[in-house]
């Protein structure tokens, strides 16, 4: 199977490791990539401003997959909800007409047969494989969602349960490590209120940083390169501005599943992450010294 | 104690709910029955008075088109659609925020941080710049090189007008 990966805007920039993370475990598992250099921004900040705008920038995104025959793999939640939801306007015919009329002068035109997915279904959707080849880990993994993952369920008809989510827990079990229930898993990051008011957003942050402290979580596992600025990047200025330590690894689902395939640590990119991940390499290498 | 507010009736806009309900994401805004669902399991409203979108939504079908526009709550949703899934009279809420925020940008109220990243990725076709220092860092890491600059997305702004607004 071969994708074309769209990285959007946060990926490429401020989250590598999900990057390095995801296209080494997409190799592993013999799911080959593509780099289209015309894509660009995926429209979502674009919707709270002109909604034919929006609608125009994200189909542009479909047109160039559609052009080059592949599907598209998103790695960001925002991305993935934001081309999906203008996939779904797209079907309509009057909806489809006047969008093209403004991809018309770039050269483009977008028919309505791209498929996209989100790289943690298509890892889901990989599972039996990661099964087969993992080396269980021996970790308390809390699982964060986030929204556009799952959210509005019209756009995941054929997957996910918005208000059960299960396909991160059931990775998190298909490479041996424990998925731990916490209070309020489904709440949001605050990412996009982080420009709006920062306050929110951070006390939204700490909320979820000390529920999956409290269940004794090793680390939390997620999907989002923006659910991760506000969990790693922020989580030490949240540390001090709360007076209230938490210490607790973030790790990109890619990350978690190349430990478990053996990958290395540089080939997962944790280096690169804000909360030292030393303490949970060094959990998981002493497990596997004393089998 | 604060005396409570007074609306004057002289001062609503009748007309600001079926405005909304013409714009793309608005259509349902006359369904909504006041139950309050969203509100309660909204993650903002849970740590901020500043937004409660059950009253936000009572404000504009009476007419308050000057403050839902030029107050900022509007702009604190988050859109996690947690609502969304929950309302029984599906108004469908972040897109209903998103068509009251369309409305704000067109009447000169766009939030900054909303002009800001319009800019950007107006600018840049992306929301982040990417320059040379970023490269080599992907290079150094084994990772294929971005473009800096998209066209592509100036073009498609001049087509709708955005660029006006944003640029």
């Amino acid at each position: 199977m071969k994708y074309a990966l769209f990285l959007g805007c946060t990926v490429p920039v401020r989250t590598m490791a999900y990057e390095i993370s995801t296209r080494n475990v997409m190799k592993k598992l013999g799911i080959s990539l593509a780099d289209l250099e015309d894509f660009g921004c995926c429209g979502f900040p674009l919707e709270s401003i002109d909604h034919t705008t929006y609608l125009s920038v994200a189909a542009r995104n479909l047109a160039v997959a559609e052009a080059a025959n592949l599907p598209v793999m998103t790695m960001c939640s925002a991305c993935n909800g934001s081309l999906l939801k203008a996939n779904l306007a797209m079907q309509d015919k009057n909806t489809r007409d006047e969008i093209n009329a403004n991809l018309k002068p770039i050269n483009r035109q977008y028919k309505g047969t791209t498929v996209v997915k989100h790289a943690a279904r298509v890892l889901y959707e990989t599972m039996d494989t990661i099964k087969e080849m993992a080396h269980p880990l021996n970790l308390k993994v809390a699982a964060h969602y986030g929204c556009h993952y799952t959210k509005p369920s019209e756009i995941y008809a054929d997957f996910e349960d918005p208000e059960v989510p299960y396909s991160l827990e059931e990775l998190i079990s298909a490479v041996g490590a424990t998925p731990i229930p916490y209070e309020n898993k489904k709440q949001c990051c605050g990412g996009s209120v982080m420009g709006i008011d920062e306050s929110v957003s951070l006390e939204m942050v700490r909320e979820k940083l000390s529920h999956i402290k409290k269940a004794g979580a090793d680390a939390m596992v997620l999907v989002c390169p923006f659910c991760d600025v506000m969990y790693d990047i922020n989580q030490k200025r949240i540390e001090n501005q709360a007076g209230e330590q938490f210490g607790i690894p973030v790790l990109f689902l890619p990350q978690l599943i190349g430990l478990a395939l053996g990958l290395t640590p540089d080939e997962l990119g944790l280096k690169m992450n804000r909360v030292s991940v030393r303490n949970l390499l060094k959990t998981l290498g002493d497990g596997n010294e004393q089998k | 104690m604060k005396k409570k507010e007074i609306i004057n009736m002289d001062e609503l806009d009748p007309q600001f709910k079926y405005e909304i309900a013409s714009q793309p994401g608005g259509e349902h805004i006359l369904k909504c029955v006041q139950c309050a669902t969203c509100s309660s399991g909204c993650p903002v409203a849970s740590v901020s008075d500043r937004f409660n979108p059950r009253k936000i939504i009572r404000m504009a079908v009476l007419g308050l088109k000057d403050t839902v526009l030029r107050e900022d709550f509007v702009w604190y949703c988050a859109a996690c659609y947690t609502c969304s899934e929950r309302c029984p009279q599906d108004v469908r809420i972040p897109d209903l925020m998103a068509a009251v925020r369309n409305i704000a940008v067109k009447e000169g109220c766009i939030h900054p941080a909303y002009k800001e990243q319009g800019r950007l990725i107006g600018e840049l076709g992306r929301l982040y710049e990417v320059t040379e220092f970023e490269n080599e860092k992907r290079e150094k890491l084994g990772l294929p090189k971005v473009r800096e600059k998209n066209e592509e997305i100036a073009e498609i702004y001049s087509c709708t007008g955005v660029g006006k607004v944003v640029l």
